[in-house]
């Protein structure tokens, strides 16, 4: 153990509470309250209601959860066949093309996302690549952010999947897709998964390049809060992130329930 | 490349699927060298394993030993020379198209697939029929003792267990050549000897499957192999029978690695041809010592006599008798080991326990028999006078 002693245990936990409560913790209960506030305008807010949260779910934010959900689904599933295809081919590779692929992959998190959001907006206005306007140029720009963390993600997992279970496979006579479907991608289960829920979370709370790029036909929750937010409906606003973040959090917690076998490994 | 299916006598998984009848073939390395970038890891390296036999690769760590197991396997290219199984040449095959059974130091079970769907790996993979992969898993199973834990998962099986579902797994695709890689080394020593016996056993019911095993313990390559090729340094040593490598080693490397032989400079004071003996001498002793192939009065040698040969008792009339003084004495259960002193050359001596085992600093007498002890070349490494095909 690294803390032996008990007042050295307690210290920590006292100095995780300070930082934590402060940093993490207070803007997702102030968030909390005012999506049940009437009125804030003392330290604690008054006219407790549940109006807000009512309104967000008989409101479009039905659609805009709909439109989301659907957003971080479609992206995260994309981003992680793109990603763990890229990752495979960074390690098939020599060292140097390997280095020049997976800094073009993790280039994007570097970047503004509004600037990745512009980027699309300029590159899809014109034909042959008119995208403008529709909901696929929404669904490229969540892909392009988040497939960098797929990517990752997959490429940590590879490097710690010891080189010797495709190899016997591959003497056993698996052919090369055979031993990918059948060994090495069972095998990376944990490392998916962990990389699902980073993309879907992501996502749903991608905001920068989505406000760049969305049609009004496909308007996602966090571009819905920014909306009520800026409109000066902080209460609305508020209740929204309550439900994002819920909502998030359930789908979070049902991708962690995914375990295999490899896990044992 | 051709087609696998249109070459003849080929071993590939899929054929050993549906074949009926087994199909011998040995190994050759045809001076093969691997390199990666500027390092060598297997140089020039030129060996025949015949067909049904146990081949033995026997060496430290770096010797090169593995690399010439994996260029078998095809997980590393050479970058000169030939590889061939039976008579194809395997060079540049992929491994998936070898037929090769395969065990490694780390078992490698699929941890997400039952014990009986890893030993099936092979045949679904070739596309076997249903009901012959059912009977070929079930018979495997049963040849290596783990029938009973056909839907057990691999973590819920111990490490001996593993690496016997691991040889079920490599024999169920019926190879012509099975691979291990220090198949033993994750297991404690009871276990360990335990397998031993296990392969040794399987190899007498499988006599057809060549058997390559990559180890750097001696008493496994002792144990199992029909000849035992010594490895150092990226290069093969020495070839030979297990017995013929321990009673004669032709180098001072494999006496010191296969039997951890002593060593002795000595200089040759007259040879008997009719006898085939010479009389060396080193420091103040002149003992009576085997010399076959011969020997001249003045030349320098290297006397080698294994631990076990140094006796405190004489074994009978002409044994040499070698004055000496206890340096150190280290109980090890089954024997005693003295470390003597003779005039500044050391030498280990392996007795029996000892009721009073000698004092440090206390001068006795030990004795070989002259057909226990043999001269090798001066120094330097590789006079082997059995290379590759033996």
């Amino acid at each position: 153990m690294l803390l032996p002693s008990r007042v050295s245990r307690v210290g920590a936990w006292a100095l995780f509470f300070v930082l934590f409560v402060p940093v993490f913790g207070l803007p997702i209960v102030v968030v909390g309250a005012a999506s049940i506030a009437g009125q804030w305008n003392d330290v604690l807010p008054s006219h407790l209601t549940l109006r807000h949260l009512h309104d967000a779910f008989v409101s479009n934010a039905g659609v805009e959860l709909v439109t989301s959900l659907a957003t971080g689904v479609i992206a995260s599933v994309v981003a992680l066949v793109i990603g763990t295809w890229a990752a495979l081919a960074v390690r098939a590779l020599r060292r140097r093309g390997a280095k020049v692929i997976g800094t073009l992959f993790v280039l994007p998190i570097a970047v503004p996302s509004v600037s990745v959001g512009l980027g699309l907006l300029v590159a899809f206005s014109r034909p042959p690549f008119l995208l403008n306007g529709t909901a696929t140029i929404v669904l490229i720009a969540h892909v392009v952010l988040v497939t960098a963390f797929a990517f990752s993600s997959v490429s940590a997992g590879l490097a710690r999947l010891p080189a010797h279970y495709e190899q016997v496979a591959a003497s056993l006579g698996g052919r090369p897709a055979y031993v990918l479907f059948r060994v090495t991608l069972p095998l990376l289960t944990p490392s998916l998964v962990a990389a699902a829920g980073l993309c879907f979370a992501l996502s749903m709370g991608e905001l920068g390049a989505t406000i760049m790029v969305y049609p009004p036909g496909w308007v996602t929750l966090p571009v819905g809060i920014f909306a009520l937010t800026d409109r000066g409906a902080v209460f609305d606003g508020a209740a929204l992130t309550v439900l994002l973040l819920v909502l998030t959090l359930v789908v979070l917690v049902a991708v962690s329930r995914i375990r295999t076998r490899a896990s044992y490994r | 490349m051709a087609d696998a299916a249109v070459m003849p006598g080929l071993p590939r998984a899929a054929a050993g699927a549906t074949a009926t009848a087994q199909v011998r073939s040995g190994i050759r390395f045809d001076r093969v060298t691997v390199a990666y970038r500027s390092t060598v890891a297997l140089a020039d390296f030129s060996l025949d394993v015949e067909p049904g036999e146990v081949m033995a690769l026997l060496g430290p760590s770096g010797s090169g030993k593995t690399t010439a197991l994996r260029a078998v396997a095809g997980f590393v290219a050479p970058t000169a020379g030939r590889i061939l199984l039976g008579d194809t040449d395997v060079t540049t095959m992929p491994p998936f198209r070898r037929g090769i059974g395969m065990v490694v130091q780390q078992y490698a079970l699929f941890p997400h697939m039952r014990v009986e769907q890893n030993v099936a790996f092979g045949l679904r993979a070739a596309k076997a029929a249903r009901s012959t992969i059912a009977t070929r898993v079930a018979e495997c199973l049963t040849m290596v003792g783990m029938a009973a834990y056909a839907r057990r998962y691999p973590h819920e099986l111990s490490g001996g267990q593993q690496q016997r579902v691991a040889i079920a797994r490599a024999l169920a695709i019926r190879p012509r050549v099975l691979l291990l890689d220090e198949p033993l080394s994750a297991l404690d020593a009871q276990l360990r000897s335990g397998m031993l016996n296990e392969i040794a056993r399987l190899h007498r019911e499988l006599p057809d499957v060549t058997i390559l095993y990559v180890t750097h313990d001696q008493v496994e390559a002792l144990t199992l192999a029909d000849r035992i090729a010594v490895m150092n340094d990226s290069r093969l040593v020495d070839v030979g029978t297990a017995q013929s490598l321990y009673q004669q080693p032709p180098s001072d490397f494999t006496a010191t690695f296969v039997g951890n032989a002593n060593l002795v400079p000595v200089t040759v004071e007259a040879y008997d041809a009719t006898r085939e003996e010479a009389r060396v001498r080193f420091a103040a002793c002149s003992v009576v010592v085997r010399a076959n192939g011969g020997v001249t009065p003045g030349e320098r040698r290297t006397l080698c006599v294994r631990p076990h040969a140094l006796a405190l008792e004489s074994p009978g009339s002409g044994a040499n008798a070698i004055e000496a003084k206890v340096v150190e004495v280290q109980w090890r259960g089954s024997a005693h080991r003295l470390y003597l002193d003779i005039d500044g050359i050391e030498l280990r001596a392996d007795s029996k326990p000892l009721r009073e085992p000698p004092h440090r600093g206390e001068r006795l007498t030990v004795h070989f028999a002259s057909h226990d002890a043999t001269l090798l070349a001066a120094a330097g490494p590789g006079r082997g006078a059995e290379r590759g095909r033996g």
